[in-house]
């Protein structure tokens, strides 16, 4: 379907397909082989001048908003969420600099993620606390002109790949929720490492790992916004980075059902490929209308989110929850439709099944959208 | 650094038709890209510059169409492009061609470098840049796989040979054709595109260049191509599957009928 996208966004589409096509699907297979991080693909986007579609124009960037990153996302989903989620994990990293951060902050970090010199990570999830984000137990206390971080954060993309760190601590666990805020740590700074590469299921092209801080001492200039905020920024920077999460999903499916269109076009059964039947046309067919609907969907979600930045949450938990779990169930299909060969290595399709369930779990599980969704409801049928 | 690299319009190796009359690749309406040597010579090109300043300009010898590839070649790092276009030039023979682009250059101006792709998907002749050598009177090395070395007086290259490779040294201006060994292109960029939107195309037309009219396109042309036909469509082909002994059968079953 055509959705009239202007000049410049069609610019956007034609650079991240061409990656896609050229860098990264011809790649994918090794990389999730070897769980190995796509450096040189990231470089390759880097002087595609990628990094800078979200960044702001005045730090180099290109200033484009959450539809632009939307329409770059689904393209490297369509290759390899692996790819993708390197690529995105590196906003989720500065988003909080942008939203909440002072102008040298800006000046200071945003320039080298927008050539792609710096890569960014954003350190929220711990041990116990993930989805209830309230059990934080990593700590910040002042000391003179320095802060002191203390705890171990769990599962952060881009650890150990990237340079600039979003990481979320508590200041005053007498204040709760106002008691978090959010620091730039960066690599380098005393007390701060990176644990092992996590084995995952799936994604195995990103970098997952343990962040610890012992005694981590930084300067007092790198809390991101007030003392207290974090949570906010935490908030408002998941609402505007999930529907690129969404967008891996609408690309992951586009790529699953081309595979099986492809597989069902050249496979023959009982003489007739096996696109003659029903039974398969009508599969691909369900297929395509989730992909397209979710697609819409998200599309909307990124113009809505861009055009209201107050009313982000219901927007962009309702285009993640939906496009995911859309993704999740395109790919097993995918899988079914090329049957034992879907289910075999030499094919993408079962790598696309794997990578698709870390799409429903990370950045808010579907489970905790779907409270975010009632929540919301169950505000705006109050006011009735 | 000034680099002057020549480019070529070719037709999708997946979308060739021939004009029945001419004999020649018929090129209006048909799906074009970028000669892929090409690329390699641009991108090297764009390199050289990167590492040691100098200007690009991307020069192409074509139907007016030629201008979305030159705007390509801009996205791709090209500071300017030349489109030398003339209803005159059309049917031009690789001597036509090496003498329309002579007589551009020397209008283009100084150059230290002048890059050309190994030779062309479409008529494969790999003619053009070693004439157009010829004609400035400048060394040419052909086959370039890598560039080792880049001083302010002269290049020192690598030229694939069948058996390895040639280590060859030559002072500017100087002319070099590459293979694809050389680099990988780049994808375009963003600020590229934006930029290869607002480009001027700089049109150099027969006249603008100063070309002897019988020196040009099918006039100038010593090559008559008699006769040009595709290469015909290979048969019916079929893979064997089973064990040796179920292949031989299988193979046994389709040949019993031609005897």
């Amino acid at each position: 379907m055509d959705y009239f996208l202007s000049e410049e966004q069609q610019m956007i589409v034609d650079i991240a397909r061409q990656i896609t096509d050229e860098r990264i699907i011809p790649n994918r297979a090794e990389l999730d082989k070897n769980h190995e991080f796509p450096r040189q693909i990231l470089n390759d986007m880097a002087k595609a001048d990628l990094f800078g579609v979200p960044i702001p124009e005045e730090y180099g960037g290109f200033g484009g908003g959450c539809f632009d990153i939307v329409l770059t996302v689904e393209q490297l989903g369509r290759g390899c969420i692996g790819v993708g989620t390197a690529f995105a994990a590196n906003f989720l990293g500065v988003y909080p600099i942008i939203i909440s951060g002072s102008e040298e902050m800006k000046q200071k970090y945003l320039p080298d993620v927008a050539t792609g010199k710096k890569f960014g990570a954003f350190g929220l999830t711990e041990a116990n606390a993930g989805s209830d984000a309230s059990g934080i137990q990593t700590t910040a206390v002042l000391d003179g002109d320095e802060w002191v971080l203390n705890g171990t954060k769990q599962w952060i993309t881009n650890g150990g790949e990237a340079q600039i760190y979003s990481v979320v601590a508590i200041t005053d666990r007498s204040r709760g929720p106002r008691g978090a805020s959010i620091f730039v740590v960066e690599e380098g700074d005393p007390g701060f490492t990176c644990g092992p590469k996590e084995k995952k299921m799936g994604i195995r092209a990103s970098s997952t790992t343990e962040l610890i801080f012992k005694d981590c001492r930084i300067p007092k200039d790198r809390l991101i916004g007030r003392e207290g905020t974090g949570f906010i920024t935490v908030m408002k920077t998941l609402d505007l980075s999930r529907p690129g999460i969404a967008s891996l999903g609408v690309g992951l499916g586009q790529g699953a059902l081309d595979e099986a269109g492809k597989y069902a076009k050249q496979r023959k059964q009982f003489g007739k490929p096996i696109m003659a039947f029903q039974a398969v046309q009508h599969m691909l067919a369900d297929m395509a209308i989730g992909v397209e609907a979710a697609r819409a969907l998200v599309y909307s979600a990124a113009k809505h989110i861009q055009a209201h930045p107050k009313d982000m949450s219901k927007a962009s938990a309702i285009c993640k929850t939906f496009a995911t779990d859309m993704a999740m169930k395109v790919t097993t299909d995918a899988v079914q439709v090329m049957g034992g060969y879907g289910y075999m290595s030499e094919y993408p399709v079962e790598k696309m099944m794997r990578d698709a369930k870390i799409l429903q779990i990370y950045e808010g599980t579907n489970q905790i959208q779907r409270n975010v969704i009632g929540q919301e409801l169950n505000k705006e049928y109050s006011k009735a | 650094m000034k680099i002057i690299v020549c480019i070529k319009q070719v037709p999708d190796a997946k979308d060739v038709r021939l004009d029945p009359v001419t004999n020649t690749l018929a090129r209006e309406g048909v799906q074009s890209i970028m000669n892929p040597y090409d690329q390699h010579a641009l991108e090297e090109a764009v390199r050289l510059k990167e590492v040691h300043g100098g200007e690009v300009v991307a020069v192409t010898m074509g139907p007016p169409q030629a201008e979305e590839m030159l705007r390509l070649a801009i996205s791709c790092g090209a500071d300017t492009v030349v489109l030398v276009s003339d209803r005159a030039f059309a049917g031009a023979d690789t001597w036509a061609t090496s003498y329309t682009l002579e007589k551009a250059l020397k209008k283009i101006g100084d150059y230290d470098l002048i890059l050309c792709g190994k030779q062309a998907i479409d008529g494969d002749t790999a003619q053009v840049g070693p004439g157009l050598a010829t004609r400035l009177g400048i060394p040419f090395v052909t086959c370039v796989q890598k560039v080792r070395e880049a001083t302010a007086t002269g290049l020192v290259m690598e030229r694939m040979m069948d058996d390895g490779y040639d280590v060859v040294a030559a002072d500017f201006p100087l002319l070099a054709t590459v293979v694809k060994d050389i680099n990988e292109p780049r994808v375009p960029s963003l600020k590229g595109k934006m930029k290869a939107k607002k480009a001027e195309i700089i049109t150099l037309s027969a006249a603008d260049i100063g070309a002897d009219t019988t020196c040009i396109g099918l006039p100038g042309s010593p090559t008559k191509v008699v006769d040009v036909f595709p290469p015909p469509a290979r048969g019916e082909r079929a893979v064997l599957e089973g064990s040796i002994d179920e292949q031989i059968e299988q193979l046994v079953d389709k040949l019993v009928p031609y005897l």
